[in-house]
């Protein structure tokens, strides 16, 4: 449904692409996970229009965006970054606006009623965009690229700048969209795409750095409990200890926070709780544990361990 | 385009941009009406009235197109524009006779004034509406300089100060038409939009000169597509 082949962006000297290439299957939700600056938007802007890449091709059902953008523009719902509202308008203006915009043949009053109910905007319609809060202004955002029903559904960062509940509402109403529409997610959120993604494509300092499975990436995620630990000893005598504790499967001193204490991460099995075992052990040799910090895995540490996840897989069918 | 066309005269009217262009283009012609028409007494020759007008326009147009482009780049609003089944020639052309309508219609109330002189002098009709058309096509040329300065930049301030130099440099080029030399003037009448303006005070209909405005204003827009263009390409 969407591909793109060797896409390059260049802006002056400054390269956001550096030749990605990736498919979307009917029917998938893509999650589209990198840190900020990876080239995500610039990608995503590429594949809905908006910009031309400087090399490559891009795909939506077959149509190139290149050669042909209006009718590969008619396939897309595209929710930008920042959702691109008319504060002046009131949603069903606005809706009509954009029916209007996209040429759509649908039944007007019904189709947008229809995207309103999705959306759960029936209630808002006749308020001013401006007046809204920053989840329905989103969920409008979301109902402008319903409209025309398009198969494929590009979403730039949805849940940024959103109160908890409203995240879970719209990662629901993504899940939801995904059973009739192709989507692709962006995000830089993992749980958001091990939620609602069927598949991973991981995009760091324009390359595309992992493309797998949700199970793969579950998988590199399972497994490792990390901590933060603030130890009062000897940095070397403590290490030395931690590294040779068997319920720990490995340690590294982060630094020195203050006079008395050094931080170290120590990584241990997911099914051990080492934190007896650590106290213990410091306890005996009169090291003092003054803070024990549960730690999640930032975008980096998922990036690497996928690519050695991939490049294990590798080795082991060469064997 | 149908759809932007809509939405853009819509806008012109939701915010006071409208109101206020609408305001100060009927106080400033009035004035000038008042001074150049009525306090003359002169009911026959209005030249001098138009002649004024059109001076006027350099400011009283940028503040119609100042917004046009500027403010959808500012706020991203024009990223639903560009990813939608719509060309950018089309956008910007939406834009563009959204403008033309709302000046138009003033233009037309405006002409309203020329009535008193009928019920209480002689006017020359033929005259007034020579005049008329060519201060539609001279606003037209205006309002597409305009939206060019409007798809330049991301603060409609800049856009409007930027295309008032414009247009009082467009109009500037007729102070060298008193030069003596040849080739210059010749040059200076070719190019200049008041000189050009000269057979219409007479009453009239010079279609070549009309045609000079109309390339000029699609010269413009065609810049102001190229515009977008190269951005999509940076």
């Amino acid at each position: 449904m969407i591909e793109f082949k060797n896409v390059y962006k260049d802006y002056g000297q400054n390269h956001a692409l550096k030749g990605i290439s990736f498919k979307v299957e009917k029917g998938e939700i893509l999650g589209f996970l990198g840190p900020n600056g990876a080239g995500k938007s610039t990608a995503l802007n590429i594949l809905t229009g908006y910009l031309s890449a400087t090399a490559g091709e891009a795909f939506v059902d077959g149509i190139s965006i290149f050669e042909n953008p209006i009718a590969a523009k008619k396939l897309i719902g595209f929710l930008p970054e920042m959702p691109p509202l008319y504060p002046e308008m009131k949603v069903e203006e606005y809706l009509n606006f954009v029916y209007d915009l996209k040429g759509c043949t649908l039944s007007r009053k019904q189709h947008i009623n229809d995207v309103c109910g999705v959306v759960k905007l029936s209630h808002v319609k006749n308020r001013l965009i401006k007046n809204l809060s920053k989840g329905y202004k989103q969920r409008v955002g979301i109902a402008q690229a319903l409209i025309g029903n398009p198969k494929v559904l590009v979403f730039d960062e949805p849940t940024v700048g959103l109160d908890p509940k409203q995240i879970i509402e719209i990662r629901n109403l993504v899940k939801e969209l995904g059973k009739e529409h192709t989507i692709i997610l962006s995000t830089h959120i993992l749980p958001e795409v091990q939620q609602v993604c069927s598949r991973v494509v991981v995009i760091n300092e324009g390359l595309i750095v992992a493309d797998e499975s949700i199970e793969t990436l579950t998988e590199a995620l399972e497994g490792t409990r990390r901590h933060v630990a603030k130890i009062c000893g000897p940095e070397q005598d403590v290490i030395k200890l931690l590294r040779s504790l068997p319920a720990l499967k490995g340690a590294d001193i982060i630094g020195r926070q203050d006079a008395n204490s050094v931080s170290y991460l120590i990584e241990s099995d997911e099914k051990i709780d080492a934190r007896v075992p650590l106290f213990n052990a410091l306890a005996a040799k009169g090291y003092a544990l003054i803070g024990l910090e549960g730690v999640d895995m930032s975008l980096e540490d998922v990036f690497v361990r996928l690519v050695s996840n991939k490049e294990k897989k590798t080795e082991g069918r060469r064997r | 385009m149908f759809a932007i066309y809509k939405r853009e005269l819509k806008a012109y009217f939701i915010s006071p941009i409208g109101y206020l262009f609408v305001g100060n283009f009927l106080a400033v012609s009035g004035l000038l009406f008042s001074i150049c028409t009525l306090q003359q007494q002169e009911s026959s020759s209005v030249s001098n009235y138009f002649r004024y007008l059109i001076y006027a326009f350099a400011i009283l147009l940028p503040l119609l197109t100042m917004k046009s482009l500027s403010e959808e780049r500012k706020t991203k609003s024009e990223q639903l524009l560009m990813t939608s089944p719509v060309s950018i020639s089309g956008m910007i052309m939406g834009k563009y006779f959204a403008s033309l309508t709302v000046f138009t219609a003033v233009l037309l109330c405006n002409s309203l004034n020329f009535l008193l002189l009928e019920k209480f002098g002689d006017p020359n009709g033929r005259l007034i509406i020579s005049n008329l058309i060519c201060l539609f096509f001279i606003g037209a040329l205006f309002l597409a300089v305009g939206m060019f300065f409007s798809s330049l930049t991301e603060d409609p301030l800049v856009s409007a100060i930027g295309s008032m130099d414009a247009i009082f440099v467009m109009l500037a080029v007729n102070f060298l038409s008193d030069i003596t030399i040849p080739w210059l003037k010749k040059i200076v009448d070719f190019i200049s939009v008041l000189s050009r303006y000269e057979p219409f005070t007479y009453g009239i209909l010079d279609i070549t000169s009309i045609i000079y405005y109309v390339s000029i204003a699609a010269v413009f827009i065609f810049f102001t597509v190229r515009v977008y263009e190269r951005r999509r390409w940076a």
